[in-house]
């Protein structure tokens, strides 16, 4: 089992997300630098969070042009695991491996600061572990995760149960005190429907112990490791 | 004057024009043996400005303590160094960008971030966390403050938070810390002092130091353009007058992608060995960073202009020597090794270009193509420029009568109403509404964020294996008001807060970086200040144990003739030797007993201690300034040894972890400190209840207790802290304090009666709802620039 960190020039929560699986999880991780088309034999593909090439222009869309995303969709399309964490949900929207788009927040400035998600859907391998409907403190920190996406997608979405992660207030209820900057029925996350490819705005790499606040983004990387341990006996 | 051909002839008006002084024009000639051509002209003129030479502080800045056990490097490189154990070191300074941020707030303050940053990773460390000291004017009209004033104060923060938030997010660092304090005299002079942290292992430490005579300089980073031409000089170093707004096209442009780039390039160009100095950028660019590596090195240096990268063509050599473009670095590469270094820079996309040679003889020779654009012996240049001792003329003292102090409510006024309205003041409300634009969590260490702790606080992870063993606490801290009234006693109380900021967080302070706003140096009782203020923060700084590793000198921070309050900045870095002691205010459990500590009271009796009157003392307090709209009289007195004594017991009472929460007392006094641990106890979490506290002060049998009740609950002596202590620890906290002999006594408990209670010889002071006194501490800040919003647009 090894987790891939990718590198996109201006990534830096690419060294959070390898700290989780090393330090944390403690399972196998390596960088991949986005100019190499050579996922390293990766198990899972993390995109990390960042700034990738800057975010100019709009937010992911130069990095979905660096070379390793050709590989990155291949191995999607052939059913690999990949999770994009903020600005590497951003990128995997802008690569189309994830329907729809995120604008500006609502509210018009960058926001940090921990906000409550709820866990939809637990038949994918980034949420297995959780239980179904569990709530979770994790941090956000962006300029632009108001996501946003066409009425007939989003019924498809809501139909094919790909919105696995929704803002919530601390009570549960998903209303719009609950929503952080403006996103669209409270989507949070989203996975594709092979339900393979997931993306979320959260960072739940920033909530792995308690010396951080919240170790509640655990499950999410519980349910990773779980499920590569699956597909391993699955295989065997 | 920017495009100034080469050939033009410089004259003395030239000179002038340049900021030279006759006799600095005189010095130059001599050093040159001829006359300047305008390039060299232009190289003199920003190496000497106040700026980069500190030409009127050096005489003072001499007397400041700088040596430590712990001490690796000291003033003079790009940042001061400290040993912090198990191979490690950290790299640290705070710098100001005062001027360009009232100019352009926005670019202002993200080169700010920049500059400091590029300094840190200079030396080779990572940079790990970012604070910001910022001064704004008043948020609302009133004393002092005009309704236009107000709206463009409110236009100014909004824009240097933006900009600080956006350089340090994008940059991938947290900013952690920091403080925001508005008053009157920054309104048309705000001050943004940036602070930055970096981590490396010791043996991987660079220097500014040109090296091995032959071996090639190298340039990297972002092309040359022809913005910041003369920042340091024109800028930074001279007050503000009507014409400063036609100055913004000398304020510079970041790009925080860049740097990222630039900060992951050098580290990793670093580690190839080939490597043998390096130098960033910032103010003066070209200018300063070859001049200053030839002479730390006592080497020549030889560079050809033709070969910088430039953003536009048919720039003159003087343009391009006195550009500030951001982002960009100069290192020295070893001989034949030249190809690792542009390597690295090429994987990540930046440009490198050998541009010239280390040379022998101290000769730094610029060549434009086949010319010869300047020639000036290196070492002369930057070392033996103009130093001034100024005329330093202490103002006449003032004269207070107790007519001009505040005068103090009857005893048994109810003091609530007050309470909350100075919740409610800027200087004392939440500053979450500033701090949630900023990344605070990248890189997974921060500990204590913003308002979490007296200090912020981040976990050491061994670079290697990404364990965690200690933790840095860090703060800064400065009191402009306090410095106006007594510049001597306010830069002592920086010094003493932002080390009893670091203790409270359960650190042992090791080390102090400084930054000096004032107003200008040519006004002797600006110098008076000035002088006074060094002479505090060296009494301090040896008392506390912490010298000063580095920082910078902004003067001239004066609009239309007025200076600024002087505003010495204070950052401290201190050590947790177990990370997972990290001592934060918020009150933790119901029934815990809330204890005061007093450094001073244990021996105030026996000790010399100048007492000012209370009403005096008390007229320079935030509580006077917003509730009586008074601001006079005296900082209040300050006992180093007082100060050291509660930060020994504070460090211990952490270590053997024998409190649940503490909380030093400053701006607002006791009952502020009060409030803030019990809303802290909700950890930030706006849907958590706050635990409240029933609290008595004021022995009533004491006739010689404080003057009044309002002295009691707010006024903001030194050296005391409240800790929260479970009930079966109470007596082995009182009698650690009595150990270190500071005076402890228990003046209430935490309650989960949802009421913040405060007597005063039995008399009840403040009685209210704590979710209400809540409300208000939590949005006051937002409503006050909200107010913006639709003023300004």
């Amino acid at each position: 089992m090894k987790f891939g960190v990718v590198v996109f020039p201006g990534s830096n929560c690419d060294h959070d997300a390898y700290y989780t699986f090393a330090n944390v999880m403690k399972k196998p991780v390596a960088f991949i630098w986005h100019d190499s088309q050579d996922l390293a034999g990766c198990d899972a593909i993390i995109l990390p969070g960042g700034f990738a090439h800057g975010d100019y222009l709009r937010t992911g869309a130069i990095a979905r042009f660096s070379p390793v995303m050709k590989s990155v969709e291949k191995f999607a399309k052939g059913g690999g695991m990949v999770f994009g964490i903020c600005n590497g949900f951003q990128i995997l929207l802008e690569a189309g491996l994830l329907p729809g788009a995120v604008m500006r927040n609502s509210g018009l400035r960058y926001i940090c600061r921990h906000v409550h998600v709820r866990i939809e859907q637990t038949d994918t391998p980034f949420t297995s572990a959780a239980d179904a409907g569990q709530i979770i403190r994790i941090p956000i920190a962006h300029n632009d995760g108001n996501y946003n996406v066409d009425e007939a997608t989003l019924a498809e979405l809501e139909k094919n149960r790909q919105v696995i992660f929704r803002y919530t207030s601390a009570d549960g209820s998903d209303d719009a005190a609950g929503n952080p900057n403006g996103s669209m029925s409270n989507i949070a996350g989203i996975c594709n429907r092979e339900r393979n490819v997931a993306g979320l705005m959260p960072h739940p790499e920033r909530a792995v112990e308690a010396a951080l606040d919240s170790a509640d983004g655990l499950v999410i990387f519980k349910s990773m490791v779980e499920s590569l341990v699956g597909a391993a006996k699955a295989t065997a | 004057m920017a495009t100034a051909p080469t050939e033009i002839k410089v004259t003395p008006e030239i000179a002038a024009e340049h900021g030279l002084t006759p006799d600095e024009f005189a010095r130059v000639k001599k050093i040159l043996g001829r006359d300047p051509n305008i390039t060299e002209l232009g190289i003199f003129s920003v190496m000497w400005s106040e700026h980069c030479s500190y030409k009127s502080s050096k005489v003072h800045l001499k007397r400041l303590p700088t040596r430590g056990k712990l001490v690796v490097q000291g003033p003079g490189e790009n940042a001061g160094v400290v040993d912090i154990g198990d191979g490690l070191v950290a790299a640290f300074k705070i710098e100001s960008h005062n001027h360009p941020s009232y100019v352009e707030p926005f670019q202002g303050a993200t080169t700010g971030v920049g500059g400091i940053l590029r300094d840190i990773f200079t030396m080779g460390a990572r940079p790990v966390a970012v604070l910001d000291s910022l001064r704004f004017g008043e948020l609302a009209p009133g004393k002092g403050t005009s309704g236009d004033d107000a709206a463009n104060n409110r236009r100014i923060l909004d824009g240097v938070i933006r900009g600080v938030a956006h350089y340090g997010n994008c940059f991938g660092v947290p900013t952690i810390g920091g403080e925001v304090c508005f008053e009157p005299c920054y309104s048309q002079n705000p001050l943004v002092n940036a602070l930055a942290l970096g981590i490396a292992r010791k043996e991987e430490i660079f220097l500014a130091k040109a090296k091995g005579i032959g071996n090639p300089v190298i340039y990297v980073g972002a092309k040359t353009g022809r913005d910041g031409i003369h920042g340091a000089s024109l800028l930074a170093s001279a007050e503000f007058t009507e014409e400063s707004k036609q100055k913004r096209p000398n304020v510079q442009v970041g790009d925080p992608f860049m740097e990222k780039l630039l900060l992951e390039a050098c580290i990793e160009a670093m580690q190839t060995g080939a490597v043998v100095a390096i130098q960033d950028m910032g103010a003066a660019g070209l200018t300063c960073s070859t001049m200053e590596m030839a002479s730390r090195g006592g080497t020549g240096i030889e560079i050809d202009l033709a070969k910088v990268p430039q953003r536009e063509s048919g720039m003159t050599p003087y343009e391009i020597m006195l550009s500030e473009s951001q982002e960009r670095m100069l290192l020295v590469a070893e001989r034949g090794r030249e190809r690792e270094v542009l390597d690295v820079f090429k994987k990540w996309g930046l440009d490198a270009v050998v541009v010239g040679t280390v040379t022998e003889g101290g000769l730094a020779k610029v060549m434009h193509g086949a010319h010869v654009a300047a020639e000036i012996p290196a070492h002369p240049l930057a070392e033996e420029g103009p130093v001034y001792q100024r005329p330093i003329g202490q103002p006449p003292l003032r004269k207070e009568t107790a007519a001009d102090w505040y005068k103090f409510a009857g005893e048994k006024t109810n003091l609530t109403e007050n309470f909350k309205k100075l919740m409610g003041s800027p200087a004392i409300a939440s500053k979450r509404w500033i701090t949630e634009q900023y990344d605070t969590m990248v890189r997974t260490n921060t500990l204590a964020g913003p308002g979490a702790s007296d200090a912020a606080v981040i976990r050491l992870k061994d670079p290697q294996t990404g364990e965690v063993k200690r933790a840095l606490a860090l703060s800064t801290d400065g009191n402009g008001r306090w410095c106006q009234l007594n510049p001597r006693v306010g830069a002592m109380h920086a010094v003493a807060e932002a080390a009893r900021n670091v203790a409270t967080s359960g650190a042992r302070p090791i080390a102090a970086t400084n930054c000096l706003n004032f107003g200008s140096p040519e006004k002797p009782e600006v110098m008076w200040q000035f002088s006074e203020a060094i002479d505090g923060l060296t009494v301090a700084c040896n008392e506390l144990g912490t010298p000063i590793t580095g920082g910078n000198v902004s003067f001239y921070n004066e609009t239309l003739g007025k200076s600024i309050y002087p505003t010495p900045v204070i950052g401290i870095l201190g050590i947790i030797e177990d990370a997972s002691r990290v001592v934060k205010i918020g009150f933790r459990e119901v029934g815990d007993a809330i204890i005061l500590l007093d450094g001073l009271a244990a021996d105030a009796a026996s000790k010399q201690v100048p007492v000012n009157e209370p009403a005096q003392e008390f007229s320079s307090s935030e509580y006077s300034k917003h509730v009586g709209g008074i601001v006079a009289g005296e900082p209040p007195a300050i006992d180093l040894a007082a100060e050291k004594r509660l930060q020994e017991l504070l460090i211990a009472l952490a270590t053997d972890g024998l409190v649940q929460s503490a909380h030093d007392i400053s701006d607002g006094g006791v009952a502020v400190a009060i409030a803030e641990s019990c809303f802290a106890s909700a950890g930030g979490r706006p849907e958590v209840a706050a635990l409240s506290a029933k609290v008595a002060l004021g022995d009533a049998d004491n006739a010689a207790g404080a003057a009044s009740a309002e002295f009691a609950l707010f006024e903001e002596r030194g050296a005391r802290a409240i800790v929260s202590v479970k009930p079966s620890l109470v007596a082995r906290v009182l009698e650690t304090a009595r150990q270190y002999k500071v005076t402890a006594e228990q003046i209430g408990q935490v309650t989960g009666d949802k009421t913040l209670r405060i007597e005063y010889k039995g008399h009840t002071m403040i009685d209210s709802p704590v979710e209400e006194l809540r409300e208000v501490w939590t949005h006051s800040l937002e409503r006050a620039v909200k107010a913006s919003a639709v003023a300004a647009d």
